[in-house]
């Protein structure tokens, strides 16, 4: 675990500035700018429907904003070609949320595809690859089965197989708890750090288990109605003064956040038509 | 009268924003054929996919269409004595007109609404996306072979529902009617043009073949991603499909046979 210096002081990988984006009236983010640095492990917090997958498209480029940049390595995401943003995606990862696995190939070929579609490596080579991968996150014995024989966190296993086959610099994770039971989300948590470690990933996390992204992240941004709210190392995070972020982060069903969506007075909605 | 137009300005404008983003995905089709004739390979699995699997469909259709058109035929042809003329009556109807025009029809409700299925199920569950972000145009990958499949697949279903047709109306007519065996084939024979009919019953079939394919693969690329939106996709497929066929066939043939 960093300390906030320790993590501000590492070199930006991506770096977000004044983004601006919206669907149709809903304005998700409002000038949002931030930092996420090489080799760490850093997590987006906040409640459904703050954008955090939203976030992810647009730093996979995915969906452009209406104003602002995204720079990966110093290229800026939506001014770049599009071979030059597949060329950027070769070397980014993503799981996403359902594993997105291609349902009429089996595990082995799911984990090929991207050795297939971007190398012209020799078979028994390929073979290798996959069964390294695979070995990796503990699904060797699985790589006859097709997608639909797969229980959820198998299902997220093979696609983090599948993101890093091609040995990405960094790699981006949507909601990958969600859904999981208790001994699959600790998998998915183990996981995570050593290959991070391990292959010396950088790693975005968007997510809203508490504890499994504290357990894990080196930094954690905390955002709602399309702002920063609160950042920092997980320790930091804890002690808080905040009230949004203790409200989020031990469950409070009301406080800041509101437990009722905005309404009529109660009582004038209930005399209505008497 | 001012909401009125504009929801008659909004559903315009949404007409020519659906007509635009067909038009542009049709473009990046065509850039993507290259591919798919590169790597055969993925075009020969959507063949067996969309051709191969529609056989029994196009085979049996063909053949109850083929017999009708010999008892139709030969009740007619009966009044004026000219029975002999079944052969020419059956065939030329299927090759240029019900060959290629049901066989559009049936496509589009066996494989088209398949194809829609498929490509919207393939968004709905990110499918799609992940490729993406894999660096794989699923334009190319997925959308170019499926297209070139269906081009190929519906001259030969045409083809095999009209040769099917044809037996079908032999084994009324001969086999049940009595209408002369020789005087069927020869008949045929002498008065099936190749170019004119049965070429131009290939053409509207290609025809037939990139109008249901570009519907069905948009219609699947452009839906909703939640099954609600896949499965108006697949209606609007069949339906869609199924217009583009008889207002095609109408045009196709006041070209090539209407002296227009």
């Amino acid at each position: 675990m960093t300390d906030n210096n320790d993590y501000v002081s590492s070199e930006p990988l991506i770096e977000i500035r004044d983004l601006y984006f919206s669907r149709g009236s809903n304005q998700i983010f409002k000038g949002l700018s931030l930092d996420i640095r090489r080799g760490q492990v850093t997590g987006f917090m906040g409640p459904s429907g703050t954008g955090k997958t939203t976030l992810l498209k647009l730093i996979g480029g995915q969906l452009k904003p209406l104003d602002g940049k995204v720079y990966i390595q110093g290229q800026n995401v939506n001014a770049i070609s599009r071979s030059s943003l597949f060329e950027l995606r070769k070397r980014m990862g993503m799981l996403f949320q359902s594993g997105a696995l291609l349902t009429d190939l089996n595990v082995f070929e799911n984990v090929a595809f991207p050795l297939r579609e971007h190398t012209k490596l020799p078979e028994q080579i390929i073979r290798d690859l996959v069964l390294i991968k695979l070995e990796a996150v503990g699904l060797r014995g699985a790589r006859k089965l097709m997608p639909s024989q797969l229980s959820g966190g198998m299902a997220r296993r093979v696609a983090l197989a599948r993101a890093i086959v091609l040995d990405p610099m960094m790699i981006m994770y949507d909601e990958p708890f969600a859904g999981l039971d208790p001994i699959t989300k600790g998998t998915i948590v183990t996981l995570i750090k050593q290959l991070n470690n391990v292959l010396g990933l950088t790693s975005i996390i968007v997510s809203h288990d508490v504890e499994e992204t504290l357990s894990i992240a080196d930094y954690i941004y905390v955002i709602s109605d399309g702002e920063i709210i609160e950042s920092g190392t997980p320790v930091s995070l804890r002690k808080s003064s905040s009230e949004w972020v203790q409200q989020f982060l031990n469950g409070y069903p009301d406080g800041p956040a509101p437990f009722h969506y905005p309404a009529h007075e109660y009582i004038e909605d209930l005399l209505v038509g008497r | 009268m001012l909401d009125w137009l504009q929801n008659v300005g909004k559903k315009g404008l949404h007409v020519f924003e659906s007509l635009g983003r067909s038009t542009m995905f049709f473009l990046l089709i065509l850039q993507g054929l290259g591919v798919a004739l590169v790597r055969f390979r993925l075009t020969l699995r959507e063949i067996y996919s969309v051709g191969v699997l529609s056989l029994v469909i196009i085979a049996v259709s063909g053949l109850f269409v083929g017999m009708v058109l010999g008892l139709q035929g030969y009740v007619n042809f009966a009044k004026f004595n000219a029975e002999e003329s079944l052969g020419i009556f059956v065939a030329l109807s299927l090759v240029r007109e019900l060959g290629p025009v049901v066989t559009g029809l049936l496509y589009a409700g066996r494989a088209g609404s398949a194809l829609t299925a498929e490509i919207g199920l393939m968004k709905t569950t990110e499918q799609l996306a992940s490729m993406e972000m894999m660096a794989v145009d699923p334009i190319r990958r997925i959308i170019a072979p499926r297209f070139l499949a269906g081009i190929i697949s519906m001259p030969l279903l045409a083809a095999i529902f009209s040769a099917v047709g044809v037996l079908g109306g032999y084994f009324v007519g001969v086999g049940l009617l009595g209408v002369d065996s020789g005087s069927y084939w020869s008949q045929m024979q002498a008065n099936v043009d190749f170019s004119g009919d049965i070429v131009n019953g290939v053409i509207k079939s290609v025809v037939f073949g990139i109008a249901c394919n570009w519907i069905a693969l948009y219609q699947g690329y452009d839906a909703i991603p939640t099954a609600e939106g896949v499965s108006r996709a697949t209606t609007k497929t069949v339906v869609r499909s199924a217009l583009a066929v008889l207002a095609l066939d109408f045009v196709l043939t006041a070209l090539m046979f209407g002296d227009i």
